[in-house]
């Protein structure tokens, strides 16, 4: 499993966060450097997507500070403004690359995936594996006990969102601002649906790899806890 | 699903991505484009994958003459423009090489959406909803019939039930529930989930209930569930039929359709407050819904044959009313356990499984924000069988009676401000041409009811 990029600003913008899910990175957004250090995951960040468009003192902070440290976070992804570009001069070391807003979620992609290219550590998981059922975050194809799944593009995205982070509970709000992204005529219902959809399609005896926890939103395979 | 107002190009192009990916990895050799006639006919063509890339960003040409309720006077042509939201590969013909199938929206030439795409008349009533902050959930229930394959040309003799059929090594019992299983089990490969009963009063009659969605997915639904019955009944030799009346002295298909209004996360249907937990939404949109049932009922009940389901006797509507737990109304208000706000709704009884949905929808959302938005006052339900009140007691309390006849409907629609409104004009105006020529034809011709009763007695 690959660890988790460290997101700034904290909470994450959701466009930002929601091209980064669909890229398949895993990610924490963190707002301060105190933050980075109490957060950061056993093997190290993978890497930083710093977004200093809003707060660009806080961002520059906090990306002074992780890289200052004996081992520098790397690949650092800096977000800027046209108009910030002027103060990129002098800060040179403290990012890898940067995108100027808007940025679009490809271009996102492809620099996230040539600096990791780069600096030659792990790139984000192009297999899930959760039990019978394996997503190849690649080619876009799900097969459960080695059968392919026929998904449509939402069922697919919901699928893969739910297998990355397993055990988890999630609100329907929360699936809907993560998966879908953008305001939808269905609202949170929508979600219900296309759960339902997927369960039909996961057949009897694998639908309980989604289950609904009462009252809160929905689970993908066993609690953390073993409940 | 629905494009959202501000489209959000990464995610267009993703979705695109992802067919075009699947397409590949599973080498599908077809894609069926998929649209919908006027009538509710669906419409397909088939492209290769290598023509699909293209046709996702530009659409495919096609000539709008040949399809019903699609021609008009200059440009005959049109595009057919996939949604990638909604590529599914078809189980059901899977022999060897996948076929997919997207459904596609019809616009013009220069991208404007076309006017005669009924796809396109359900989204801008989508939009009105949206407009006071509603989305719009519909759960139908789907009727239909299993017949005997006719040996001869369909439509030349009386259809045979299948339990008069033939079936040598099968029971009829064992066939329906082998086409009841084989039916689920494709619609569920398609991410369909369903609730299937055989009825007990007509010979032969089946029922498919589909879980809520909204109105979109679901009339596109609707189209898919009534392919897969017919093309998994073909393949057992039987015909399936949404004929509205197929058989005289037992009940017709109907399509009861249950529809509520979401405001964000919250049923706007519901009531705490209430005895009967109806909003004012809700009690303004029945108000709505019965004040132009009259109007609505060419589109929800479009053929001659229709209006033989909707006669008394036979657990279909035919007076204008709305009741808690009375299914001779038009407007059921089914009763809900108690904290389920979710499940308010209201079933309107009067479509058949042989509507245009996306039409049908479309008119009675209409009808029902109609009532919204001028605050229309709702009777009070009906208390007792409508069937057994005499003509006078139904004066009496104002009851009115759906149209008798296609006929009378197209009459009272031809009429209607809101029906010419909610179809535009381009639609209403070939529905009510095509619909009054049907009625001509029928009206010419000479049935075997007239022979049995006429030719010796007279």
């Amino acid at each position: 499993m690959v660890e988790a990029l460290l997101l700034f600003p904290d909470p994450a913008p959701p466009a930002l966060a929601q091209a980064l899910d669909m890229a398949g990175y895993p990610w924490k957004a963190v707002a301060t450097p105190q933050a980075a250090e109490r957060l950061e995951p056993d093997d190290g960040w993978s890497g930083a997507v710093v977004c200093a468009d809003a707060e660009s003192e806080a961002a520059f902070a906090l990306c002074r500070a992780v890289r200052k440290r004996d081992v520098p976070l790397a690949p650092l992804l800096l977000i800027v403004t046209a108009d910030q570009l002027s103060e990129l001069e002098l800060r040179e070391d403290l990012f890898d690359d940067f995108c100027v807003t808007p940025w679009r979620g490809q271009e996102m992609d492809a620099r996230l995936g040539h600096l990791f290219w780069r600096t030659g550590r792990g790139t984000r998981p192009d297999l899930v594996e959760y039990g019978p059922l394996v997503l190849n975050l690649e080619t876009y194809q799900a097969s459960l006990v080695g059968r392919p799944l026929d998904l449509t593009y939402m069922e697919y995205e919901l699928l893969k969102f739910l297998a990355t982070h397993p055990g988890k509970v999630f609100t329907r709000e929360t699936l809907l601002s993560r998966v879908w992204g953008y305001e939808y005529y269905g609202g949170a219902r929508t979600v219900d649906v296309h759960i339902r959809r997927l369960r039909a399609k996961l057949g009897e005896e694998q639908a309980n790899l989604i289950s609904t926890v009462r009252s809160v939103g929905y689970r993908f395979g066993q609690s953390r806890w073993g409940a | 699903m629905e494009h959202p107002p501000v489209t959000n190009l990464a995610a267009v192009e993703r979705q695109q991505d992802y067919v075009l990916r699947t397409v590949e990895e599973r080498g599908v050799r077809f894609i069926q484009m998929w649209f919908t006639d006027v009538l509710g006919t669906p419409k397909s063509f088939q492209i290769t994958p290598a023509e699909l890339e293209n046709a996702l960003e530009e659409g495919m040409t096609f000539d709008g003459s040949t399809i019903d309720g699609f021609s008009r006077v200059q440009e005959s042509d049109v595009l057919a423009m996939p949604d990638a939201k909604t590529f599914q590969l078809l189980p059901y013909l899977a022999d060897g090489h996948p076929v997919a199938r997207v459904v596609c929206d019809v616009v013009n030439l220069d991208g404007s959406p076309f006017e005669g795409d009924p796809r396109q008349v359900l989204r801008r009533t989508l939009e009105r909803a949206r407009s006071h902050g509603f989305s719009f959930f519909v759960a139908p229930e789907l009727e239909y019939f299993y017949f005997a394959r006719p040996d001869g040309p369909p439509g030349e003799r009386p259809p045979i039930p299948l339990d008069h059929g033939s079936y040598f090594d099968l029971t009829t019992q064992d066939l329906a529930s082998q086409l009841r299983r084989e039916t689920v089990l494709t619609l569920e490969d398609m991410g369909i989930p369903v609730e299937y009963s055989q009825h007990e009063d007509a010979p032969s009659q089946h029922e498919i209930d589909l879980r809520y969605t909204d109105a979109m997915t679901m009339a596109d639904t609707v189209m898919t569930v009534r392919m897969v019955v017919k093309d998994v009944a073909a393949r057992h030799d039987v015909m399936a039929t949404f004929m509205p009346k197929p058989l005289s002295g037992v009940q017709g298909s109907g399509m009861h359709t249950h529809m509520s209004l979401f405001d964000g996360d919250t049923n706007a249907f519901y009531d705490d407050g209430d005895a009967y937990n109806l909003s004012p939404v809700a009690r303004r949109f029945i108000a709505g819904v019965l004040a132009h049932a009259r109007e609505l009922t060419a589109v929800t009940n479009q053929w001659v044959n229709s209006y033989k389901r909707l006669i008394v006797g036979y657990e279909a509507p035919v007076y204008i009313s709305w009741a808690r737990n009375n299914r001779s109304a038009l407007v059921r208000v089914p009763p809900t356990k108690k904290g389920k706000r979710d499940s308010t709704r209201i079933e309107y009884r009067a479509p058949d499984s042989a509507a245009n949905p996306y039409l049908a929808f479309a008119s009675v959302l209409a009808a029902g924000l109609t009532g919204i938005e001028n605050e229309y006052e709702l009777a009070p339900e009906a208390a007792a069988n409508l069937y057994e009140l005499s003509p006078a007691q139904r004066l009496a309390e104002g009851i009115e009676a759906l149209p008798g006849s296609l006929s009378e409907a197209v009459d009272v629609m031809e009429r209607s401000e809101i029906m010419a409104e909610v179809l535009g004009e381009h639609v209403f105006e070939w529905f009510v041409r095509n619909k009054r020529a049907e009625w001509a034809d029928y009206k010419s011709e000479v049935t075997t009811f007239e022979w049995r009763r006429y030719l010796t007695s007279l």
